[in-house]
């Protein structure tokens, strides 16, 4: 039934693609989401679980899993990692005292079975912030360039001017394309 | 396919549960679909509720597992999806792992839910916050609460409600917007567009809101008086849960301070009348609860009225509202059965109810009422109607046939003919027939008259009876009972039977209760034959049976032809041992273990009972149980038990001899023990007796004091157990100064005190003062007073200062009287007027008390004075009456002569007039027990 209504879709030009986003707490996930839902920012409180949300961008609608980032839940990102297809790691710039946190907790990702074949994007979020890293110090810093066998991609971003996002979509939106 | 999966895959739409693993697998697939294919989630959601519905459950990983997928089903925008989801959650959350993952979803459906899944929403909160989450749901809940939707706001005040154990800072917040709730009468919207969907409101948010309002206020006392004043005007409870929770906060401020009682006395009374039968029946049971503990608060026309508003209702059509009355009609019947006489024509007709709870309930409640007049016409109307209940209610009714017997001994032949009759003609399990034994039992016990119809009839059931448990009582029944019957050779064919037809244990039973008979007084002839029948016995192919066998012909043998004492009360049992001491006492031999056990246990120290004295106690025991059963029930009412002031158990107050038995009984152990094993203490010989511990203080003062009466031979021993209080004081050399009342003419010579060295705070320690006794029985009354010296205590060492002499000083702590009763143990005889008659001294006083006492009261008082047993019911005084006459029986703890008391009470304007009329062995005890009834 997936394979069918996927091709019926197709034929019309629409496709889905299934998204998780995850980063430490913090680092702005939910804000990102709901830039690219609603086209602006809302007050946010630290997410207990997650939101999810379809975002139409083109001709994709994405469905978009923003799970929270802090401590306790990270252990239950896995449950929302099957039919995943992207991987969107958001990353707090300004917060050079856990960018190595940041890199454990991604490499572990990146070693997940059920991960093997998603697109990795990487937003560097948080560029407004006068002492931020710039998109080439955090690729250095999480050890991107290590990656092998699957596209990757930074993106330096600003979730609360939108500033990047649509970039990082049109990258996911590609290598979608490139992968069918 | 086979035939067995044919019929499943035919029924699975009828009945049959769905396999549980396919559901699962199906449940798994399909939830991690995209897109969500909304109509088949649902259904599928449906068939695993069904099943968790049906008692199946998941072990842990697969629940989680299940979990994650629904919480997967969040981005789909589909309101009956959600609810689905949310009913799911629900369930799954008690046995799943990290619910807490679905917060965020749930919260933004709070946010922006359509009004539909809003309160669901809302209400599964409850399963997914905990401590550290519920902050962040308070401003959502906030909203909800002063929603003018009656769903959602009903909705955030139940979840509310449940997250206060979880996070009350959190809900205190908003106690305001609570407290408008209540009276904000809310509506469903459209409702001027006369919408089919939605119904007239029923304003249950008002009760949710009180709800809460409660248990935010509970704690404060003045905050509830006004919330009750406040929402019991201008009829502004809509709601009749809201009503009935007003009846319920009432009910909870007048158990905490029964003075407030008079002031609700007008609102109450209006509450009786209410429209809602549910309000009424509240009110009712409130009153009538109530009075049971403090009579005298309430008025005769109040408690007529609650009466009357029951008896009304036991004629409505609703079943619930007539089980209803009829449930608390039975309870008050339990305590004062002749307040609800006025029902009993009502009560009749619904013997016949055609719900079978209501005419159990009705015939139970009848038989409480019963007086001696009418008993056999009720037990003629049961014996047509009890065949056809099922065995709880039997059980139930046997119980209530079964008090009746207690309080009703003379009836015996009816009660004993209906319990023979059902024993014989009913079908049972093992429950029922086992009550109905019990009772049978209790009749032979106290009821001596009945004994030989009965024993005739029980061996004529054990001829076919098909439990084991039961068989060995009645056996045991037969040896104990059988022997000093007048024709105990029946009783023996009937048991060798059962050596014959039945398994072992039942044979092992049977060879005990024979070799009772041997030394039967009643038939001699009867020796030889239990001989042979018992070396018959004696080549059984089962051990115990053998072994019982021989020792039975061996103890007989010596007992017989060599007049051993000891063989011969192991054959016939003159002595009961007292269990509770018996246990404690083995328990500390086991563990001590000295010397391995070359000392063998000296069953000596046991304290015994002769069997009349052990009935008095079983019968006191019986007759507790049914009273405490009745104080239980009521006390049950109160929403949550604060803490009860402690009653004084002492003299004084007239508290009914009701404290936990088993404690007691150990404490009473624990202290003779400590007693005993005090070196001054043991030429004092064999402790004879020892009062119940009497309080001597406030239970509030710094020091609390508790006083114990022992009694010897020549000796008298007070015993005071002092309790520190203070937290930085040690008192020093604690002693007690005892003066008699009457100094000059003192029958009593005081040995020797044993003082407490140090009692550091909240220690509790005994100390003694010991008297010799110049009389055999001696009254006095002593004024007490503590000495110590107080010593500051330094917080580090938790010991005094060095070098601090402390304050010398003392403290006054109540009386203690040692009356005729302290002499006394109560004792059980089955026919007291015979008894009374036969008894050769004679005393007769007349005492009048003008407090305002009631006759209950004063009864309470004369059986805790005088120690004896109330025999026939009588120690129940009849509320509607003036007058009324006790009956006790005791023997003496000394010289174990019997005394016998009837004590008859007329009340009247003046006060309460007595005359005591004592019979007596001992001219001594008996006049002083009569005259010292009333110190």
């Amino acid at each position: 039934g997936l394979f069918a209504s996927k091709l019926f879709s197709n034929l019309f030009g629409n496709k889905e693609m299934r998204i998780l986003m995850v980063g430490l707490d913090g680092a702005g996930k939910t804000t990102v989401l709901y830039k690219l839902k609603l086209g602006e920012v809302i007050t946010t409180i630290p997410t207990i679980g997650f939101n999810v949300e379809t975002v139409q961008y083109k001709n994709i609608s994405f469905t978009v899993w923003d799970v929270g980032g802090q401590d306790r839940i990270r252990s239950l990102w896995r449950h929302y990692y099957r039919n995943t297809e992207g991987v969107i790691f958001v990353v707090d710039s300004n917060d050079r005292s856990r960018i190595g946190e940041a890199r454990e907790v991604m490499q572990r990702m990146l070693n997940e079975d059920e991960l093997r074949n998603a697109a990795w994007l990487v937003f560097a979020n948080k560029q407004d912030l006068p002492e931020a890293m710039s998109a080439a110090e955090i690729t250095e810093k999480l050890g991107l360039h290590s990656i092998r066998n699957r596209p990757w991609f930074i993106q330096a971003t600003c979730a609360t001017s939108g500033e990047g996002l649509y970039e990082g979509l049109e990258w996911l939106s590609n290598s979608l394309k490139n992968s069918t | 396919m086979s035939a067995h999966t044919y019929k499943k895959f035919e029924n699975s739409t009828s009945g049959d549960l769905p396999d549980k693993m396919t559901i699962y697998q199906d449940c798994m697939n399909t939830f991690n679909e995209s897109p969500v294919n909304s109509k088949r989630c649902r259904l599928l959601i449906s068939r695993l509720l069904r099943l968790l519905a049906q008692g199946e459950t998941f072990p842990q990983n697969e629940a989680t597992a299940l979990f994650f997928s629904i919480s997967k089903l969040f981005q789909h925008q589909n309101d009956p999806l959600r609810q689905a989801v949310y009913l799911a959650i629900k369930e799954l959350s008690g046995i799943s792992e990290d619910v807490l993952m679905a917060t965020s979803s749930i919260m933004k459906d709070v946010q922006n839910g359509s009004d539909l899944i809003k309160p669901d929403a809302i209400r599964s909160l409850t399963y997914v916050l905990d401590e550290s989450t519920a902050f962040s749901a308070e401003r959502l809940l906030k909203s909800a609460v002063v929603s003018r939707h009656p769903s959602i706001s009903s909705a955030a005040l139940c979840t509310s409600y449940h997250l206060l154990p979880i996070s009350e800072v959190t809900i205190r917040r908003f106690t305001n917007e609570t407290q408008e709730a209540v009276l904000d009468l809310k509506q469903f919207p459209n409702q001027h567009g006369n919408s089919e969907y939605y119904p007239n409101s029923t304003y249950i948010s008002q009760y949710h809101a009180l709800g809460l309002l409660y248990q935010l206020k509970k704690t404060d006392k003045m905050a509830l008086l006004k919330l009750v004043r406040h929402f019991s005007e201008n009829n502004s409870m809509k709601n009749q849960l809201a009503k009935v929770e007003l009846v319920k906060i009432v009910n909870d401020l007048i158990y905490r301070d029964p003075q407030l009682f008079s002031q609700f006395r007008p609102l109450l009374s209006d509450w009786l009348s209410n429209k809602f039968e549910s309000v009424q029946l509240e009110t009712a049971k409130l009153i009538t609860s109530f009075a049971t503990r403090n009579s005298r608060l309430v008025a005769p026309e109040l408690y007529a009225a609650a009466i009357s508003a029951l008896q009304s209702l036991l004629t409505v059509p609703r079943v619930s509202s007539r089980f209803a009355a009829l449930r608390i009609l039975n309870r008050i019947s339990m305590v004062s059965p002749e307040k609800i006489v006025v029902c009993n024509p009502e009560l009749e007709s619904l013997i016949n109810d055609s719900n079978r709870n209501i005419s159990t309930y009705a015939i139970t409640t009848l038989l409480k009422t019963g007086t001696s007049k009418n008993i056999s016409s009720l037990i003629s109307t049961i014996t047509n109607f009890i065949h056809d209940v099922s065995d709880d209610f039997k059980i139930i009714i046997i119980d209530a046939v079964r008090t009746l017997s207690l309080n009703f001994p003379q009836e015996w032949k009816s009660i004993l003919n209906f319990l023979i009759d059902v024993l014989k003609n009913s079908e049972g399990g093992f429950k029922f027939k086992n009550s109905i034994v019990e009772a049978l039992i209790d009749i032979v016990s106290f009821v001596p008259q009945s004994k030989e119809l009965a024993l005739e009839n029980l061996c004529d059931f054990i001829e076919d009876c098909e439990f084991n448990e039961i068989l060995v009582r009645i056996l045991h029944l037969l040896g104990k009972e059988g022997p000093s019957a007048p024709n105990p050779s029946l009783y023996v064919r009937h048991i060798y039977n059962r050596v014959v037809l039945e398994n072992s244990i039942i044979r092992s039973a049977a060879v005990v209760a024979l070799s009772k008979f041997a030394l039967t007084k009643n038939d001699p002839t009867l020796y030889e034959s239990i001989i042979s029948l018992l070396k018959r016995i004696a080549n059984d192919k089962d051990d115990e049976v053998r072994d019982r066998a021989t020792i039975a012909l061996e103890f007989i043998d010596s007992a017989r032809n060599k007049d051993d004492v000891i063989a011969q009360n192991l054959i016939e049992s003159k002595y009961f041992y007292d269990i509770p001491s018996l246990e404690s006492k083995l328990s500390s031999y086991i563990s001590s273990n000295t010397d391995s056990f070359a000392t063998a246990f000296d069953v000596n120290q046991v304290r015994k009972f002769t069997e009349d004295e052990m009935k008095a106690i079983n019968l006191k025991r019986k007759q507790e149980q049914i009273f405490n059963q009745k104080s239980e029930t009521t006390l049950d009412t109160t929403p949550e038990a604060e803490s009860v002031p402690e009653k004084r158990a002492d003299a004084n107050s007239f508290a009914g001899p009701n404290l936990d038995d088993h404690q007691e009984d150990l404490l009473a152990t624990k202290y003779a023990d400590e007693l005993l094993s005090i070196e001054q203490i043991k030429p004092f010989g064999q402790l004879v007796n020892s009062s119940r511990a009497i309080s001597l203080t406030e239970p509030e003062a710094e020091f609390v004091v508790r006083g114990v009466k022992h009694l010897f031979k020549d000796n008298v021993v007070l015993q005071f157990n002092i309790t520190n209080t203070l937290t930085d004081i040690a008192l020093d050399n604690v002693s007690v100064v005892c003066t008699p009342e009457i100094s000059d003419e003192a029958e009593l010579e005081e040995l020797f005190t044993l003082q407490v060295d140090r009692l550091l705070p909240s220690e509790e320690a005994a100390c003694y003062v010991a008297f010799k006794k110049l009389d055999e029985i001696v009254m006095e009354g002593f004024l007490n007073n503590l000495t110590f010296t107080t010593k500051e205590i330094n917080p580090d060492t938790n010991e005094p200062f060095d070098g601090d002499e402390g304050f010398q000083d003392e403290y006054e702590i109540d009386s203690i009287f040692l009356n005729a009763g302290d002499y006394v143990k109560s004792s059980f005889t089955g026919n007291f007027s015979a008894t009374f008659d036969e008894l050769p001294c004679e005393e007769v006083a007349v005492f009048n008390i003008q407090e305002d006492l009631s006759i209950q009261e004063v009864v309470d008082k004369i059986i805790l004075n005088s120690s004896c047993l109330p025999v026939e019911s009588t120690q129940f005084a009849p509320s509607d009456s003036n007058s009324h006459t006790l009956k006790l029986f005791g023997k003496s703890a000394l010289t174990g002569s019997k005394v016998a008391l009837q004590i008859k009470m007329i009340k009247s304007s003046k006060g309460l007039a007595l005359k005591v009329h004592g019979k007596g062995e001992d001219s001594l005890l008996c006049s002083d027990l009569v005259n010292g009834l009333m110190q």
